[in-house]
């Protein structure tokens, strides 16, 4: 379905930030409230085979984002999220951070800034996430958690594909 | 036989996996490494020289003692993470487009 939706990936490790562009096949509206209602969000948000599960969120500027990922094993991540700026159908800029199922930021994990903007294009939504660590050892750090977690995954597929690949 | 050693066959050995899991937290020696493991340390050393010779791992002196950390750059080269990384936005936007489309026909 998403073959012909333009998909952008990269990292810049000179201003230390994550760029991920994704076109939608939807209406600017739709998708709007697909990235900043909790019962959307839910729906999507955490990467199979986990899921997301939000506490609490107040989608305004001074607001937040209180969510878990969970799991195949019940194991619970816990994500808090600040909401800066916000102009509606448009962008709005948060304020990503580990925490824990109280809300108590774990300062100790690394720290993100989000600016989404929505470009309306008619039938399509563009959605521009940066993601902006503060320091470049914060990147590195995501790169490695991200790595260890990419790598188990690639593992896992690896550990399907090889018997097939021994003849 | 000389195999050649590229980065696939070394990640493809579970231990080797296990190993640079360790090292991605934090530089260790191979002593340190070794002792996680059940299997000998020439063994272990073993696995330790292919990494390094894949540039997964890269090795510090510091006084008597060499620690191995990832090299992050040989990361960067291979992209392996990023691609990973780049399947985990992927995914998370199928299920999207997938939301989205039943909205769209919750709507009509």
């Amino acid at each position: 379905m998403s073959a012909n939706l333009a998909f952008d990936f990269s990292v810049n490790k000179e201003n230390n930030t994550i760029t991920v562009k994704r076109e939608f096949a939807a209406e600017l509206q739709l998708v709007w409230d697909a990235y900043t209602k909790s019962e959307i969000l839910d729906q999507w948000w955490a990467p199979k085979p986990w899921k997301a599960r939000t506490k609490t969120m107040d989608f305004r500027e001074g607001g937040h984002w209180h969510y878990a990922m969970i799991g195949p094993a019940g194991e619970e991540h816990w994500a808090w999220a600040d909401y800066k700026n916000i102009e509606q159908g448009k962008k709005f800029t948060g304020h990503d951070a580990f925490a824990d199922v109280d809300g108590n930021i774990n300062k100790e994990m690394p720290q993100s800034k989000w600016d989404v903007t929505f470009t309306d294009k008619g039938e399509r939504t563009l959605v521009d996430f940066h993601i902006t660590y503060g320091d470049l050892a914060q990147l590195e750090a995501t790169v490695e958690m991200g790595f260890k977690d990419g790598l188990r995954m690639a593992m896992e597929g690896l550990d399907e594909l090889l018997p097939s690949l021994k003849k | 036989m000389e195999t050649r050693r590229d980065v696939y066959q070394a990640i493809a050995d579970p231990t080797r996996r296990a190993i640079l899991a360790l090292v991605a937290m934090h530089a260790m020696t191979p002593g340190a490494i070794a002792e996680n493991f059940d299997s000998s340390r020439q063994t272990i050393s073993k696995h330790i020289q292919i990494l390094s010779e894949c540039e997964l791992l890269s090795e510090k002196q510091s006084g008597r003692e060499i620690y191995y950390h990832l090299n992050s750059l040989k990361m960067k080269e291979i992209d392996q993470w990023l691609e990973q990384f780049r399947k985990i936005w992927e995914g998370r936007f199928s299920e999207l487009d997938k939301v989205l489309q039943k909205m769209k026909s919750k709507k009509k």
